[in-house]
């Protein structure tokens, strides 16, 4: 593998020349920025083509310029030098183009910035909040909410020597678990804030990205052009996670999305009924599990080690061994940097991964933690 | 020409052991420590970009852990600005301003020692947090809260450290400004200085207007984490974004703090090897001062993404765009002092056009990334590190580099081996392009920046840019040789040392006498700058 990488290399360097021959076609070779799938991200392309033509136009002739003086206005080539020193025409004259080339970029520009700031008379809107290290998507009109976490083989593949090739992960990194879902041709407002620090929501497809701002939120609009799956990742360093936390759009047919948001309700629906459920020990552990290898081993890790000093180790933990209330109450208020996930998970997930955590590696309390034993404790 | 300058003062004596350096007020003797310095930071920094391109050699984490690759990425900027380019800037500036100036040392010797030393201490502070617990730093050397005020026991190290570095450069900028604004020998004007010591002049104005604002900054991150102030948590009222516009605001006029030194030494190295005065000293004096006075306005660039009003972004993107004009004419001159020359192409002449090449690209992609509604696409993507590495490296290190080869034959007295230089020109300048370029590429597929791992897409291109990151790292071994050698001995160096040199600097001999111009030396319009 290393060796056929090694020959992709050397034609990635082969195909940076024809890069500039070869406009549109260079997409293909991962060279350039996408044309996307919206009016922005068309207008933004083309601008950055505008800009990008422009400044190799210049640099041609201004590094031509250089490289002819080098050549023939060396002293090994017989050169006597000039003592000219300045020019009022010359200044003026490279004073002045570059003005009017600005100006003509300034114009473009502006009117696409514009454009892009129109968010009013939008037919869907959904709330993005990022968190350390994962997105939640609140569709407010629809009444259905998620979270969406790094897929599990993703999550498996990318631990330290993990030893998995991360070629054979599909979409490595850029996965997850469940997609934000978006109905093609219509107008959707995208609110982006966080729970925790700074974090920002980048869709390239999409042409813009934005911050995520813990207090705040921001106003984003797009009109999908095309159904696709469309991917992204965080871009503003928000902690260990932040390579981890990738985005997924899912854009599908009017009728598709409607269908999905019917399905998509009436599972939160049942899933809220879990909380009077009793469930099996081996029920609870084992999506305790899921639970735990999504949410909690970024840093408590998947053997419970932790990381030392930063992170506690839970295997042999007082807390997990401890009192079932008190680890109740670590898990849902939080402590320090460990958030609190009574806002983030459910009953039935924090009673799962409570009881796995109290019954694999070396602990074995033997309990197990009820929905409503988490309900009670909020 | 002769009573001009007293070369064989008759007390040249120079302290001896230890106490010669702890308690130096030699300009010549404190340049040499920071530039010594520099150089040890810069393999100390690049160390860390050695880890970094380990770890992007191939997808799937190899070597270190995300929380570690984070502090890689921190500390190596906070190293290289702060640890490497500045103090680099500062100890040349303290070799050449008084000689070039026809002055007998800095104007506050002492002030000047203690400037230095703060810099050892300070990064010993910085250091030593990555044996603390929770590690080094780790939310990137833009300190964004709330991210930074996670940080664990490095915390109050980390604040402090900064406070230290900024109080060096405030000392030493106080200096570099009173020292030429009153010991300028009779005859020196300002418009007769050499380029080096106008850029130095406005830089100092730079460092004294920021270097506080920063102080500020990170001043309010300690109150907000030890002392219940919510500056920057919406939940107390502030604003995270507040934040950034603050820190930037130091931050912008920081990055021309970083590159004005290295572009006087370029409009020195350029005329002496071109055999032809500089083109265009006054304007080149005005667009200095212009890129200076306008980096105050443009700060926001760093911020477009953070959801500004829209009147916001088109005033910064305008200012932004602004800057390139004076920025070219600077371009333009030095070409313009080329253009029609005697050239020819010892080693610092090398890096002082390959500055003026691959300074550009980096401005060619800086001026896209100022186009506002594209730079959505560009913020915080491999497009900007491919950007800001190659003004800083290629751009600005390159510069320093130029200085020193251009200077060492005076400092030491011998000639450097002019073929090692060539060599570690050639490999530098092939390698730092297989490093950066490709980074454009990534950037523009869509790499985020600060990621300790990536999808597969991005494999070819970062296998190049590894490749020629460790080829540009062993490179910088032949330059630490090579200065060694230089030191120890060599073909000696006469006073003028090549043939198109021009200025008071140049009428010393190599080595100069450890006290110099204590006689200050008559200036005429004849024996000033080339």
């Amino acid at each position: 593998m290393f060796v056929n990488k090694l020959r992709n290399c050397l034609t990635g360097i082969v195909s940076l020349v024809s890069f500039f021959w070869a406009g549109t076609a260079a997409a293909d070779w991962k060279l350039n920025l996408t044309q996307g799938v919206t009016p922005i991200s068309r207008q933004v392309y083309d601008l950055h083509m505008l800009i990008l033509w422009i400044v190799t136009i210049i640099g041609i002739g201004v590094f031509g310029v250089i490289f002819w003086s080098i050549y023939y206005h060396r002293k090994s080539r017989g050169a006597v030098p000039a003592q000219f020193h300045h020019s009022t025409v010359a200044e003026f004259t490279w004073t002045i183009i570059p003005i009017l080339i600005l100006v003509g970029m300034a114009i473009p520009a502006t009117k696409t910035l514009v454009m892009m700031e129109q968010t009013g008379d939008a037919d869907i809107t959904v709330k993005i909040t990022g968190y350390q290290w994962k997105w939640k998507y609140d569709y407010k009109n629809e009444g259905i909410g998620f979270y969406s976490s790094l897929a599990q083989d993703s999550s498996k593949a990318s631990a330290l020597r993990s030893n998995i090739d991360p070629g054979t992960v599909s979409n490595y990194l850029l996965d997850v678990d469940k997609p934000l879902v978006l109905p093609v041709n219509k107008k959707v407002r995208l609110l982006t804030t966080a729970h925790d620090v700074i974090h920002a929501w980048w869709v390239p497809d999409l042409g813009w990205k934005r911050d995520a701002i813990p207090g705040y939120i921001n106003d984003n609009w797009a009109i999908i052009e095309k159904p696709g799956v469309y991917r992204g990742q965080c871009t503003e360093l928000c902690g260990i996670g932040h390579g981890y936390m990738p985005i997924v759009v899912k854009a599908v047919p009017e009728k598709e999305y409607l269908a999905w948001v019917e399905e998509t309700k009436l599972a939160q629906a049942a899933a809220a009924g879990d909380s009077d459920k009793e469930w099996s020990a081996d029920e609870l552990k084992a999506k305790g599990e899921e639970v735990y290898k999504n949410t909690c081993a970024v840093c408590h890790q998947a053997n419970g080690q932790g990381v030392p000093g930063t992170f506690p180790a839970l295997d042999g933990s007082a807390i997990v061994n401890g009192a079932l209330a008190d680890h109740i109450d670590r898990v849902v208020h939080g402590k320090n940097l460990m958030p609190a996930f009574g806002g983030q998970l459910s009953d039935t997930d924090i009673a799962a991964v409570i009881t796995y955590e109290r019954n694999t590696w070396g602990n074995h309390t033997g309990d197990a933690a009820q929905p409503k034993d988490v309900k009670a404790g909020r | 020409m002769s009573e001009a300058v007293s070369h064989h003062d008759h007390h040249d004596h120079k302290p001896s052991g230890m106490g010669r350096w702890l308690f130096s007020t030699n300009h010549k003797d404190i340049g040499t420590m920071y530039l010594i310095f520099a150089l040890t930071m810069l393999f100390i920094g690049g160390a860390m970009a050695m880890v970094i391109r380990a770890e992007l050699f191939q997808p799937g984490l190899q070597f270190v852990t995300p929380q570690f690759f984070n502090s890689m990425t921190t500390v190596h900027a906070l190293v290289m600005i702060f640890g490497v380019v500045m103090p680099a800037g500062v100890g040349l500036a303290n070799w050449m301003i008084p000689m070039m100036i026809g002055a007998p040392d800095m104007a506050l010797p002492r002030m000047n020692n203690m400037s230095f030393w703060i810099l050892p201490f300070a990064f010993t502070l910085l250091l030593s947090t990555f044996f603390m617990p929770g590690g080094a730093p780790a939310g990137g050397w833009t300190l964004y809260p709330p991210l930074v005020l996670q940080t664990g026991a490095a915390f109050p190290f980390l604040i402090f450290a900064i406070h230290f570095l900024g109080i060096s450069s405030i000392l030493g900028a106080i200096n570099i400004i009173a020292t030429v604004f009153n010991m300028r020998a009779p005859g020196m004007t300002f418009m007769r200085l050499p380029l080096f010591v106008w850029t130095w002049i406005i830089t100092a104005f730079l460092l004294i207007a920021t270097m506080p604002v920063l102080a500020g900054a990170v001043t309010m991150l300690l109150t907000d984490k030890f002392f219940g102030t919510s500056f920057f948590s919406a939940a107390g009222g502030g604003d995270p974004v507040m934040f950034q516009h603050v820190f930037w605001f130091f931050g912008h006029p920081e990055v021309y703090i970083l590159v004005l030194p290295a572009f006087g030494i370029i409009s020195q190295v350029i005329p002496t090897f071109s055999r032809k005065p500089l083109f265009g000293y006054e304007s080149m004096v005005y667009a200095t001062a212009s890129i200076a006075f306008l980096s105050f306005f443009v700060w926001a660039h760093h911020m477009f993404t953070v959801g500004m009003p829209l009147t916001g972004e088109l005033f910064f993107m305008y200012a932004t765009m602004s800057i390139a004009v004076p920025t070219g004419v600077k371009i333009f001159n030095w070409t313009a002092t080329m253009w029609k020359g005697a050239m020819s192409f010892e080693t610092p002449m090398l890096f002082a056009i390959g500055v003026v090449i691959m300074f550009s690209i980096g401005g060619f992609s800086g001026l896209m990334m100022g186009i506002t509604p594209v730079d959505f696409q560009y913020h915080d993507t491999y497009f900007i590190v491919a950007h800001f590495h190659y003004v800083i490296v290629p751009g600005i290190l390159f510069g320093l580099i130029a200085g020193v080869y251009f200077w060492l034959p005076k400092w030491t007295g011998h000639m450097y081996d002019e073929k090692l230089g060539k060599l570690h020109f050639w490999l530098s300048t092939i390698s730092v392009n297989m490093l950066f370029f490709p980074m454009h590429f990534l950037g523009l597929a869509g790499m985020p920046r600060r990621i300790p791992d990536y999808n597969v897409q991005f494999t070819e291109w970062n296998m190049v840019a590894s490749i020629g990151g460790f080829v540009f790292g062993l490179s910088q071994l032949i330059f630490l040789y090579l200065i060694i050698k230089c030191v120890r001995g060599g073909e000696k160096a006469n006073d003028q040392v090549w043939e198109g040199a021009h200025g008071l600097e140049w009428t010393l001999p190599s080595p100069p006498p450890y006290h110099t111009f204590t006689t200050p030396p008559k200036v005429t319009e004849a024996t000033a700058h080339s």
